[in-house]
């Protein structure tokens, strides 16, 4: 008896401990409309859409970019400090990862890139085509 | 020509993979030796095939046939000929004929070992083998032909990926490739067993090496990935808990559970139902990796390109191959009832808690490694689960599990005092006790909670495994250790130091991103790195620039690394590759990366201390499973039981 | 009895996930596009920089508008069936997409050209227009300008037969205005 209420204390313990560390370490994938729209979280998440031509702006000499992730319908100023991922080019899809600053800017701790030329990640896929949804429904 | 003649031997083989997986099945059932019979020289044939048809594929491949779809996709006529012929598995179709290659082999090898097991017994497992094989032969033909044409032919090819460019491309996937598939043995040798009606220690006896033999593929795969990686992608990381390589690792928790399983089943009959549901749950696993590295449903750096045809094929394979012996299983499992007690301190009870542990710890990686999928589908958005969680999930059962593998190691089979096992490993636990917490402070000056229990952890498990080879070879008392024992004590070392070299490189890595010019200085865990700037570099088919760094400790020149940007002209895109330099105390690694204008360049540097026993002990584990394998016991076994069993045939073997 | 079925049970719920799971990402996404008009565009053509070909130039009559580059293998797997198709009178437009126009002219002088006319898309704008996230990509377009069908990867003959046809057909079956005058596929 002693032996299966240790157990199933045990196991309530764990699972308490797993569904904390899911939750605090699940990020959720937005868009730039739904930034638009006002539905960004204010904990840590991943934004993703095109990095659009001729957005990124490096301070000479420095590590810190500036770039502008868009789905075509909207559009995210982003900025990060780092090195930038091999693949990581304007015209091409990118997610990254990090909260909202103030003044509207997105401050990124982490930036994925495209993974190969003909590859890119289905949640920029699937927000592009969202986007071109919603501007056609508002048409 | 060649390439159809390829795909025709790929036909001839799924035709006698056909006749494998039917007549020694219905010839086992039905009492038949002619159909039984059948089966070795089905696999051989099959074998025979298939390396024609793997043969041909390379020899496309070498001979720059750009004719081929798949040749032009991965290859070019500026690409070196190693890799020309490592390309063959750079892509998902060539892969999936490397997928085969190696079931071939395992299926002959089995048919070539199996001699000494009863024939009703030994056709059923090449039945069972025969079955997979027809499955991913069609699902190759079908989703996946390699040789497909492309006409006109183009000039030259794509180009093999950048990323794949690199010497371990020729050990790493194939060792994956092994251990992975490997599992399909295991598998069939408990759904032989289910079908038998019987599962004893004799069986556990037969199918244990070759579980192992899986094992230490399917663990230097792993560990091969790991470490290429590492050196390969320039961010210094190591492990990604990316579906992918979660997908080989969930089979490897598996499979250790269940080695150390059949250990118990062989030893004492028990355990059956454990052993068959690990045997057929890794093999599944491993099927499920093959799914999700190849549908699309989840996004990794690893996956292919995506197809969802291709995925629902996988997916109706692993149905049948995984719910067909779970059927099986429901309808047989009675049979299976044990034959013996254990008491709460002996060495079954530590056993049991092994099983449940690693099979809690493979499920959490399975639940963060689905969940965005499950979200998804459910509809609740697109969601990713971070590295934090599998690190602290895995921790959770994998931390007592070592704590009580040092103990349990010198526990003894049904029963044992409590007292006596303490009196024993006290004093390893006192040493380990006593450096754990105190080097860390002394190299380091500071240690988290986490950071003193792990290193304590790790000692003890690395004290508790080398107690007995101290024992008897430095004081010369106690029994000679066989094979098995110092297989075991030199695996469990090794997890000892892969514990070790998990928790001081992830407590005491130190890393910065710079953007360097020449001539300036940077200031990194204990060491002066000097940039020397930058400068060109042509090869075969890349340019570089090459950026070099002077190290210094203490003043004293260590080394000259030398780091480049690469693009290879072909495919156009950028890769990094990092310069390591590699002593067995600590890695210094640099990474260039882009100019940052200004004449200055981005730059990863990073020490990480102890970085190689992340390598080092799963490479002594796999020793250890090399010595476990060539246990005598295993060798007697094969010329022990030639048992004339037809006779004494299994009941309800229908 | 019924614990024996316990493992049978999840894994058929796992299972379940992943089969929803593969129909969350197909392969050929339903384009936002489908159902609405062509986006405008004006373009140089690739045979001549100083012609200009666009949107009107497509509509009225049912096409199809296949994007393709040199730097593309798979489009060259496709190709044939391309020159198949136009061969058997089915127009062709081509969106030659962030190509070297001297390469593609050289391609088509080669390998055959299936096009009516070719757009050259150097920076890719239109293509991200028409929402083409890879090539190659063909899009069959109605008489009235409306997007009636999108596949992603190479065109072959089961696809025309099962997916784009019965569309044709479809729209033709009322009226043949605008309808392609379709002999039957020739061999090779």
């Amino acid at each position: 008896m002693l032996l299966i209420g240790l157990v199933l204390a045990g196991v309530a313990v764990a699972a308490t401990f797993a569904i904390r560390a899911f939750q605090e370490n699940l990020t959720y994938f937005i868009t730039p409309s739904q930034v638009a729209a006002g539905q960004a979280p204010t904990r840590s998440f991943r934004l993703g859409g095109l990095v659009l031509d001729d957005s990124l702006k490096r301070e000479p000499g420095s590590l810190t970019v500036h770039f502008v992730v868009s789905d075509l319908a909207n559009s995210v100023p982003v900025q990060y400090t780092g090195v930038l991922p091999d693949l990581f080019k304007e015209g091409k899809g990118a997610v990254v990862r990090g909260r909202m600053g103030e003044g509207g800017e997105f401050r990124a701790e982490e930036v994925i890139a495209k993974h190969d030329e003909n590859y890119e990640p289905p949640e920029v896929t699937d927000a592009l085509a969202k986007a071109k949804k919603r501007t056609a429904v508002a048409e | 020509m060649i390439p159809e003649i390829g795909q025709f031997s790929l036909v001839l083989a799924l035709c006698l993979a056909l006749v494998q997986a039917t007549l020694p099945l219905a010839g086992a059932a039905t009492g038949r030796a002619d159909w039984m019979a059948l089966a070795r020289p089905a696999a051989a044939g099959q074998f025979v095939f298939i390396v024609i048809a793997f043969a041909t594929l390379e020899y496309a491949f070498l001979n720059d046939d750009f004719s081929v779809l798949f040749v032009a996709q991965h290859s070019n006529s500026a690409l070196p000929a190693f890799y020309k012929f490592t390309a063959a598995w750079g892509g998902h179709e060539g892969s999936m004929l490397f997928w085969i290659t190696v079931l071939a082999i395992w299926t002959l090898a089995v048919a070539a070992g199996s001699r000494s097991q009863p024939e009703e017994f030994a056709s059923r497992v090449l039945g069972v083998l025969g079955i997979v094989s027809a499955g991913i032969i069609a699902f190759a033909l079908f989703t996946s032909n390699p040789f497909i044409r492309l006409a006109p032919t183009p000039a030259d090819g794509n180009d093999l990926n950048p990323l794949l460019q690199d010497p371990g491309m020729i050990i790493h996937p194939p060792t994956l490739y092994v251990g992975y598939v490997g599992m399909a043995v295991p598998f069939a040798f408990a759904v032989a067993a289910l079908l038998t009606g019987r599962l004893d220690k004799n069986w556990a006896k037969w199918t244990r090496p070759w579980t192992v033999a899986a094992w230490i593929f399917l663990t230097c795969g792993i560990t091969l990935g790991s470490w290429w990686s590492y050196y390969e992608l320039g961010w210094g990381g190591w492990w990604f808990w990316d579906p992918v390589e979660n997908s080989s690792f969930m089979p490897w928790l598996l499979a250790t559970a269940l080695l150390h399983s059949l250990a118990v089943t062989e030893r004492r009959g028990i355990f059956k139902s454990w052993t068959v549901l690990l045997a057929i749950a890794a093999f599944s696993l491993s099927l499920l990796g093959t799914f999700l590295t190849r549908s699309g449903v989840l996004v990794s750096v690893h996956a292919f390109a995506a197809d969802p045809t291709r995925g629902l094929f996988i997916l109706g394979l692993l149905a049948a191959y995984s719910g067909g012996p779970l059927l099986l299983y429901a309808f047989r499992a009675r049979s299976l009832e044990a034959e013996g007690g254990f008491k709460l301190v002996s060495r079954e009870a530590f056993l049991l808690a092994n099983n449940i542990l690693l099979v809690i710890a493979a499920v959490t990686v399975l639940f963060g490694t689905l969940s965005p999928l499950i979200v998804d589908a459910l509809g609740y958005g697109k969601i990713s689960v971070g590295p934090p969680y599998f690190d602290a999930m895995f921790l959770l059962p994998m931390l007592p599990l070592a704590v009580l593998l040092g103990v349990g190691m010198h526990s003894i089979w049904r029963t044992m005092s409590g007292a006596s096992l303490l009196q024993r490993l006290v004093w390893p636990a006192g040493i380990a006790a006593a450096l754990g917490v105190t080097v860390p402070l002394i190299f380091y000056g500071h240690a988290s909670l986490l950071t003193s229990v792990a290193s304590v952890v790790g000692l003890w498990v690395c004290a508790a495994a080398l107690l007995d080879p101290l024992r008897k070879w430095v004081l010369r008392e106690g029994a000679p250790l066989t094979r098995a024992q110092i297989g075991m004590c030199l695996a469990h070392f090794g997890v000892g130091v892969f514990i070790l070299g998990a928790t001081f490189v992830s407590a005491y890595t130190v890393e910065t991103e710079v953007s360097a010019r020449a001539g300036e200085h940077f200031q990194v865990g204990g060491y002066d790195f000097l940039f020397r700037g930058v400068k060109p570099v042509e090869s075969a088919n890349f340019s570089a620039e090459e950026g070099e760094f002077e190290v210094r400790k203490g003043g004293r020149l260590v080394t000259v690394l030398a780091s480049q940007q690469r693009v290879y002209r072909v495919q156009q895109t950028p890769t990094t590759e990092a310069a390591i330099d590699s002593r067995i105390g600590r890695d210094v690694f640099v990474a260039l990366s882009k100019p940052v204008g200004d004449n200055a360049w981005a730059a990863r540097i990073q020490v990480k201390p102890l970085i190689r026993f992340l390598w080092l002990g799963p490479l002594l584990m796999a020793l250890g499973g090399i010595f476990t394998v060539l246990d005598r016991r295993y060798r007697l076994a094969i010329r022990e039981s030639t048992v004339p069993s037809r006779s004494a045939a299994a009941p309800g073997s229908t | 009895m019924w614990r024996y079925l316990i493992p049978l049970a999840l894994f058929v719920v796992v299972a379940a996930f992943l089969l929803r799971g593969l129909n969350l990402h197909p392969n050929e996404v339903p384009s936002a596009l489908i159902g609405k008009q062509i986006p405008e565009f004006a373009l140089p053509t690739l045979a001549d920089a100083d012609a200009k070909i666009g949107s009107q130039d497509i509509a009225g009559k049912i096409a199809l508008v296949n994007v393709w580059a040199t730097w593309c293998i798979e489009c060259r797997h496709e190709h044939g069936f391309l020159i198949t198709l136009a061969k058997s009178g089915m127009p062709i437009y081509g969106l030659n997409l962030k190509d070297d126009r001297p390469a593609a002219l050289g391609w088509l002088a080669s390998l055959g050209n299936p096009y009516v006319a070719s757009a050259f898309d150097a920076d890719g704008t239109v293509a991200l227009d028409w929402g083409v996230t890879a090539a190659p990509e063909t899009f069959l377009i109605g008489r009235d300008g409306k997007v009636l069908f999108k596949h992603i990867s190479p065109l072959t003959a089961q696809v025309w037969q099962h997916d784009f046809l019965p569309l044709i057909q479809a729209q033709c079956r009322a009226s043949d205005a605008g309808c392609p005058r379709l002999t039957a596929l020739a061999a090779r």
